[in-house]
C-alpha cells in the first residue's frame, strides 16, 4: 500500500470552467475517496423572492445560469401558471419547445467543445465553439439577447417569431447538421478520443438508481429519467423518445449528447411543421393564491425542478430551484473512487456539472 | 389553450413519520429529487420529493424551531447534499448525517443567511 496524499483539484483548474473544489485522497495514483466542497460563488438567488413580485422573478430566475437560462426561466414560469391555473396558447408552448431545445443543441455543442480542450484537442474545440455561435446567432436575431433571452414571461412568450423567421431557422439547423456529422465523428471515431473515454468511468444501472443521477449521465448508463417524458411542453405530441446508452462509461455519456444534438434538430423541425397560429401569451390577472406547485423540466444537464409557494400577495413566499448538478455530484464522488489521477479530468467533464447552476 | 402540469401530490406527515416514509420509498427503488426548506416567521417547513419511473412524491414536514431533524442519508445517500445546503442557508441541524460538512458547504459571509426570526407577540 502505498502512501496516501491529498491533492487539491480545483477550484481553479484548467478542466474547470466554474469553481468547484475536490480534495482527491490518492494511494499512488489512484484516487481512493473524493470529497466534494462548493459555494465559492453562491449567490442566493431564490431569497430573492422576498423583494421581486412574481413577474420580475421570471427575470431573476433566468439568470440561475448563463447556459440553460430559457430553461429556467420556462420551469419556473410553468410552476407559477400551475399554481395560478393559467392556460398557455397553444403557439407560445411550441416556441418553449422549439427554443427550449436550441437552448439544449448550444449547451452540448459547448460541453463538446470543453471536453475537447480538456483532451488538449484545440481544433476540434474551436469548431464546436464556431457551431454553437449559429444557435446565439438564432437567439440574438429572435429576441435581441444571446445568453439571457428575456422571452418568457408568466402566461406565455413575450413575442411571436414570425414564419419567415422559423423557416429561416429550420434552415440553419439544415445547413448544421452536414457540418456536425464532421464535427461529432471525431468525437465518436477517433483513436486517440476514444481511448480517453472507452471504458472510463463506468457508471452502473444500480449506481444510478441508488445515487439518484439524471440527465446524460443516467441515460449513458440505460436510466431513463428524462423529463420530457412528462406533459410539460410539445414532446409527447412531437413522438419524443428519450436516448439511451447501456456502456456507462465516458464515452456512452458522450455519444448520449451527440444523438440528442440530432434528435434536438429533428424535434425543432417537426415543431416548426406543427406550430399553429394564435396568441403567444394571455394577460395574467390578480395574485399567486395560497398554495404551492411544483413543475419539472429536462434542461442539458438532466431535470430541474421548480418549487413556488404562494401567499395571496405579489410576493412568493418560496421559490426553489433544484438545478441537474446538484443532483449530480454524489454520482461524481461515486464515479472518482479507484479511478486513476489522469483519468479525473475526462470523469468531471463526462458528468458536465454547471456550478452556475448549483451556485444560484 | 395548454395546461400541461404533472400531477401534484403533496402530503403532510409528521415528523416522526420522516424516517419511515423514507425507509418505504428507499426499499420502493424511489430516488431523492430534493428537500426544500421554507423559513417563515422562525418556523420551518420542509418538502422532501421522491421519484420513480416519473411519479413524485412529496413530503411536507414541519420542524418546530430549535429541533434537530433525523437525517434520511441513511436511506439516501445522494440527500447529503440538500441536508447541507439546508443546513447551512436555514441552520437546521441534522442528526445522523453521513457526510457532515459541519456548516462549510457554503462558503457564506454570514451564518444562516436564510433563517427568520420569529415574530415578536404584540401584547
Amino acid at each position: 500500500m502505498g502512501k496516501r496524499t491529498i491533492v487539491p483539484f480545483g477550484p481553479q483548474h484548467p478542466a474547470l470552467p466554474e469553481p468547484i473544489h475536490l480534495d482527491l485522497e490518492l494511494e499512488d495514483e489512484k484516487v481512493i475517496r473524493a470529497v466534494p466542497s462548493i459555494g465559492y460563488v453562491h449567490r442566493g438567488l431564490e431569497k430573492l423572492v422576498e423583494q421581486n413580485d412574481y413577474q420580475i422573478m421570471c427575470y431573476v430566475m433566468e439568470r440561475v445560469c448563463g447556459i440553460c437560462s430559457f430553461g429556467h426561466s420556462w420551469g419556473y414560469a410553468a410552476a407559477v401558471e400551475g399554481l395560478m391555473d393559467i392556460e398557455v396558447p397553444e403557439r407560445a408552448e411550441h416556441l418553449r419547445t422549439i427554443f427550449h431545445e436550441l437552448s439544449r443543441i448550444h449547451s452540448h455543442l459547448l460541453w463538446l467543445g470543453l471536453l475537447a480542450d480538456a483532451m488538449g484537442f484545440e481544433s476540434l474545440f474551436m469548431h464546436c465553439w464556431r457551431l454553437r455561435e449559429s444557435i446565439l446567432d438564432i437567439f440574438e436575431k429572435s429576441t435581441g439577447g444571446r445568453v439571457i433571452l428575456s422571452f418568457t414571461k408568466i402566461g406565455g412568450q413575450f413575442k411571436d417569431i414570425p414564419k419567415e423567421s422559423l423557416a429561416e431557422i429550420v434552415i440553419i439547423l439544415e445547413n448544421m447538421r452536414k457540418e456536425l456529422l464532421v464535427v461529432t465523428n471525431v468525437f465518436l471515431d477517433d483513436t486517440s478520443v476514444k481511448n480517453r473515454m472507452c471504458g472510463v468511468g463506468k457508471l452502473s444501472k444500480e449506481d444510478i438508481m441508488k445515487l439518484g443521477a439524471i440527465g446524460p449521465t443516467a441515460r449513458g448508463s440505460g436510466v431513463n429519467n428524462d423529463a420530457r417524458c412528462l406533459d410539460l411542453g410539445k414532446y409527447k405530441e412531437l413522438g419524443f423518445k428519450p436516448i439511451l446508452e447501456t456502456d456507462g462509461d465516458c464515452y456512452a455519456r458522450c455519444k448520449v449528447r451527440v444523438r440528442e444534438i440530432f434528435q434536438s434538430i429533428d424535434i425543432i423541425i417537426k415543431d416548426v411543421e406543427n406550430i399553429p397560429e394564435g396568441p403567444v401569451n394571455i394577460p395574467v390577472k390578480g395574485m399567486p393564491p395560497m398554495g404551492d406547485f411544483i413543475a419539472r423540466i429536462e434542461q442539458p444537464r438532466g431535470e430541474a425542478f421548480y418549487y413556488v409557494k404562494g401567499n395571496g400577495t405579489k410576493y412568493l413566499d418560496r421559490a426553489r430551484v433544484r438545478t441537474p448538478t446538484n443532483a449530480n455530484i454524489p454520482i461524481l464522488v461515486k464515479v472518482l473512487q479507484g479511478c486513476y489521477l489522469n483519468d479525473v479530468t475526462m470523469m468531471v467533464m463526462t458528468i458536465d456539472p454547471c456550478i452556475s447552476c448549483t451556485e444560484r | 389553450m395548454t395546461r400541461s402540469h404533472e400531477v401534484q401530490e403533496i402530503t403532510e406527515i409528521s415528523y416522526s413519520d420522516l424516517l419511515v416514509k423514507a425507509k418505504e420509498l428507499a426499499e420502493g427503488g424511489y430516488r431523492a429529487v430534493q428537500i426544500c426548506a421554507t423559513s417563515k416567521d422562525g418556523k420551518t417547513e420542509m418538502l422532501y420529493s421522491f421519484d420513480k419511473d416519473f411519479k413524485m412524491i412529496n413530503y411536507r414536514v414541519n420542524v418546530p424551531s430549535e429541533m434537530r431533524v433525523s437525517s434520511i442519508t441513511g436511506f439516501f445517500w445522494s440527500a447529503f447534499i440538500f441536508e447541507n445546503e439546508v443546513h447551512d442557508l436555514f441552520g437546521i441541524e441534522f442528526t445522523d448525517l453521513v457526510l457532515d460538512y459541519k456548516g462549510n458547504f457554503f462558503k457564506l459571509s454570514s451564518k444562516t443567511p436564510w433563517k427568520t426570526e420569529a415574530k415578536k407577540e404584540v401584547q
